[in-house]
C-alpha cells in the first residue's frame, strides 16, 4: 500500500466480524481509507453502522478480523498487546462521550494518566499538563475531583488528557453527546481550534451540524463506507 | 518513569483506593491480623517453653536424676485423727540401693529438710534447713560464695556448723559477713562456715510459703540427725502435723549423659518395687526438656493451625474483596487500558492494593502478636520470648498472603478486554 509521507492512519480492507451464536455480524465489512496529518474527520452513520467498532480499531483497543491498519507508520497487525499499549500512551488521544475520568484522581492526575503509562515520559510532561489545564480554564480546579466539576469542565479535563502526550491522532466518540447546546458549541469550537493548530482528529457524531465542521465526512452504513465527502 | 516514582505513585494510588472504603478495608484485614498475631504468639510461647526448660536443666543439672519425697494425698493415717505420726517418703535404704545397684552413677547425695526456727539475736525466721552431704555442692553445681561448704570431717565429727545461702546471710547479717558468726537452729547454736550463691527458682518448685525470707541453710547430715531426730513437727492452721520422713531428696549424678534414661528407668523400677504408696516423685531434667519440646510442639500445632487457617481465610477474604473491587472498577480498568496501561500496570495496581491490605493486617497483627505473649505471661504463668525474627517472619508471611491471593483478581483485571471494560456501566 502506498501512503503519503504524512499519513497518520491507514486502513486497508479492514473487516471486523463478531460471532453471535452461529451468526456472523460484520460490524466492519471491508473499510479502506487514509487519514493525513492535520485532517479533521467526522464519522457519521446510523446506530449499529459500525462507527464505534471503527474507532476502537483505530484506537488500537481492538484488532481487525482481516485487513491491515497502519498507525504512525507501523503495521499494527504485527504488534503485541504491550506495543499497542505503547501506541495508545504515546500516539493516541481518546475523548469519550461520558468523559471517563477516574473519580479518585484529581484533575491534574487525570490529565497525567497517559504520561504515567509511558516508558520514557517527557521531563516537562507535568508543565504541559498544567499549561493545557490553564488553556482549558481549569487552572483553579487542579486539585478537584471529577465529581465536583460540571460536565463541560469534565470534558475539558478529558480533552487536556487527550492532548497531554501530543498525540498523532485524537479520537472522539460522540464527545458532545452529554453536553447542553451552549457547552457543546464551546467544545466544538475548541476542536476547531485544535484542528487549526494542525491536530489530526477523528470525531464520531450523528449530528449533521457537528459533522459540517470537519474537513472530511465519512458516512457509514452496515459496516461499509457509504460516502466520503471532502469539505476543504 | 523511574522505578521509585512508579512505586511511590502506585503506593499512593493504592492507599487512596483503599481509603475510599475504610471499613471494608479494615474488615478485610482481620484474617491476616489474627494469622500474623498467632504466628508471633506461637513462636514466643515455643521459645519461652524451651528457654524455661533449658534454665531448669541448668539448675537441676542435666546429668542428675532427682528422687523426691511427696506426701501421699490420701495417707490412711490421716483418718486416725489423733496425733499419730505420718510416715512416708524416701529412706536411707533407697539411698543405699541407688548408690550400690545403679549402673553409671557417679555420686549420690541425700537431703533432709528440717523444720526448725532459725534465729540470730532478735531476728527469727523459718527458712529451709537442709541436712545434706558434702557432695551436694558438686552435684547441684552451686557456687561457694564465701568460706567453705560442709566437709566429710564436719559430718564425721558431728560438727555444729552451717552454710547459708547469700540471701539468707544478708537477712541475718545485713551489715557484715556471716562467716564466723553463730546462728541458733531450734535450740542449738551453729557456726557459720560459708555462704553459697542463691538458687534460681524453678517453675515447679514450691513457692516460698508466704515467708519474708527465701534461701536455704545447710547443715551436715549426721549433725542434723543427732540434734533434730527423725520426726518433724509441722504447724499448720492451728493443728500439729507430725511427719516422719527419712530423706526428702536423693540426687543421683550420672557419669555420662547417655546413661540418664537408663538410670531414670532403674529409679522408677526401684521406687515402684519398694514403695507401695505414691510418696515419691522422680525428676529427670532431661525429660523436662523433652516435655518442654512436647509443649512447644503442641503449641506449634495449635497456634500454627490457627495461624494457617486465619491466613487462609484472610487471604480468601482479601481475594473476595478484590474480585468485587475489580468488577466494581471495570470501567476504570478500561479507561486506564485505553490511555496506555499495559497488562502489568493493571496487575501491579491491584496487587499493590492486596499487599497493602495484607501488610496492613500484618502490621496490626504484629501489634496484637506482641501483646498476646504479655497476656500469656500475666495470666497463664508461662514464659514467652519474642525474638526479633518473629515479627519479621510474620510480616513477611502477611505480605506473601497479599501477593498470593491478589494474583488471581489482578490477573482477572488485566485480562479484561478494554473495549468491553469501557462499555461497562
Ligand atoms: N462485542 C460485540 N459483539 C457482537 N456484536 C457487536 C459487538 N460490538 C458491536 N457489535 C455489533 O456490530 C455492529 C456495529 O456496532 P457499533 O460499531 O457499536 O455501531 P455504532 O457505534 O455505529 O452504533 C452492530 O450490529 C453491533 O451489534
Ligand atoms: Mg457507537
Amino acid at each position: 500500500m502506498i501512503t503519503g509521507t504524512d499519513t497518520v492512519a491507514a486502513l486497508e480492507d479492514v473487516r471486523r466480524t463478531y460471532l453471535m451464536g452461529s451468526n456472523e455480524v460484520h460490524a466492519l465489512d471491508g473499510v479502506s481509507f487514509d487519514i493525513e496529518r492535520g485532517q479533521y474527520w467526522s464519522i457519521m452513520g446510523a446506530s449499529g453502522s459500525g462507527k464505534s467498532t471503527l474507532l476502537n480499531l483505530m484506537g488500537c483497543l481492538d484488532r481487525p478480523t482481516t485487513g491491515t491498519y497502519w498507525l504512525a507508520g507501523r503495521d499494527t497487525g504485527s504488534l503485541d498487546d504491550d506495543d499497542l499499549s505503547d501506541l495508545r500512551s504515546t500516539h493516541l488521544g481518546f475523548i469519550f462521550q461520558s468523559y471517563n475520568l477516574i473519580p479518585q484522581l484529581d484533575v491534574l492526575e487525570n490529565i497525567l494518566v497517559p504520561i504515567y503509562y509511558q516508558d520514557e515520559p517527557a521531563p516537562d510532561a507535568e508543565d504541559r499538563a498544567r499549561a493545557l489545564a490553564d488553556r482549558m480554564g481549569l487552572s483553579d480546579r487542579l486539585d478537584h475531583r471529577p465529581p465536583e466539576l460540571s460536565g463541560g469542565q469534565q470534558q475539558r479535563v478529558a480533552i487536556s488528557r487527550a492532548l497531554v502526550n501530543d498525540p498523532d491522532l485524537i479520537l472522539a466518540d460522540e464527545a458532545t453527546g452529554n453536553l447542553d447546546t451552549q457547552t457543546a458549541t464551546e467544545i466544538l469550537d475548541l476542536f476547531d481550534e485544535l484542528s487549526a493548530e494542525g491536530k489530526t482528529i477523528v470525531f464520531v457524531t450523528h449530528e449533521a451540524h457537528v459533522a459540517e465542521r470537519a474537513s472530511h465526512i465519512l458516512r457509514m452504513r452496515d459496516g461499509r463506507i457509504e460516502e466520503v465527502k471532502v469539505q476543504r | 518513569m523511574t522505578a521509585t516514582r512508579v512505586f511511590t505513585r502506585s503506593l499512593r494510588a493504592g492507599v487512596r483506593s483503599l481509603a475510599l472504603h475504610k471499613l471494608r478495608s479494615l474488615l478485610t484485614t482481620l484474617g491476616v491480623l489474627f494469622g500474623t498475631s498467632s504466628v508471633i504468639s506461637m513462636l514466643a510461647i515455643g521459645e519461652g517453653a524451651s528457654y524455661e526448660a533449658q534454665e531448669q536443666i541448668k539448675q537441676l543439672g542435666s546429668q542428675n536424676v532427682i528422687l523426691r519425697s511427696v506426701k501421699p494425698p490420701d495417707s490412711p493415717n490421716d483418718t486416725n485423727q489423733t496425733s499419730r505420726v505420718v510416715n512416708y517418703g524416701l529412706t536411707r535404704m533407697d539411698r543405699e540401693r541407688v548408690e550400690d545397684t545403679f549402673v553409671g552413677i557417679e555420686k549420690v547425695v541425700a537431703v533432709r529438710e528440717i523444720q526448725q526456727e532459725v534465729r540470730v539475736k532478735n531476728r527469727s525466721a523459718n527458712p529451709r534447713v537442709l541436712a545434706t552431704e558434702p557432695a551436694y555442692i558438686d552435684v547441684t553445681g552451686r557456687m561457694v560464695w564465701e568460706g567453705r561448704f560442709i566437709t566429710e570431717e564436719d559430718d564425721r565429727s558431728l560438727n555444729n556448723v552451717c552454710v547459708l545461702s547469700t540471701e539468707l546471710a544478708r537477712y541475718y547479717f545485713p551489715l557484715e559477713s556471716a562467716v564466723g558468726k553463730r546462728v541458733k537452729i531450734g535450740p542449738d547454736y551453729f557456726d557459720v562456715v560459708g555462704t553459697v550463691a542463691p538458687r534460681m527458682r524453678a517453675a515447679d518448685d514450691p513457692a516460698p510459703a508466704g515467708e519474708e525470707v527465701t534461701g536455704e541453710l545447710f547443715v551436715p547430715y549426721q549433725t542434723a540427725m543427732r540434734w533434730f531426730g527423725e520426726i518433724q513437727v509441722k504447724m499448720r492452721a492451728g493443728s500439729r502435723d507430725m511427719e516422719q520422713v527419712e530423706l526428702h531428696e536423693i540426687i543421683a549424678r550420672v557419669g555420662r549423659g547417655e546413661d540418664v534414661p537408663m538410670v531414670a528407668a532403674a529409679a522408677r523400677t526401684m521406687l515402684e518395687r519398694f514403695h507401695d504408696k505414691r510418696d515419691h516423685d522422680l525428676i529427670v531434667p532431661l525429660e523436662l526438656l523433652a516435655r518442654a519440646e512436647e509443649t512447644k510442639r503442641i503449641f506449634n500445632i495449635v497456634l500454627g493451625s490457627i495461624a494457617g487457617i486465619s491466613l487462609l481465610v484472610g487471604g480468601i477474604g482479601i481475594m473476595n474483596v478484590m474480585l468485587a473491587t475489580v468488577t466494581e472498577r471495570t470501567r476504570e480498568i478500561g479507561i486506564r487500558r485505553a490511555l496506555g496501561a499495559k497488562r502489568r500496570h493493571i496487575v501491579s495496581q491491584f496487587l499493590v492494593e492486596c499487599v497493602l491490605l495484607s501488610v496492613g493486617g500484618g502490621a496490626l497483627g504484629v501489634g496484637l502478636g506482641l501483646a498476646i505473649p504479655l497476656l500469656v505471661e500475666e495470666f497463664a504463668d508461662m514464659r514467652t520470648i519474642v525474638t526479633p525474627a518473629a515479627p519479621m517472619i510474620a510480616f513477611g508471611i502477611s505480605a506473601g498472603v497479599g501477593v498470593i491471593f491478589g494474583l488471581y483478581p489482578a490477573w482477572r483485571a488485566a485480562e479484561m478486554d478494554p473495549v468491553e471494560a469501557l462499555r461497562h456501566e
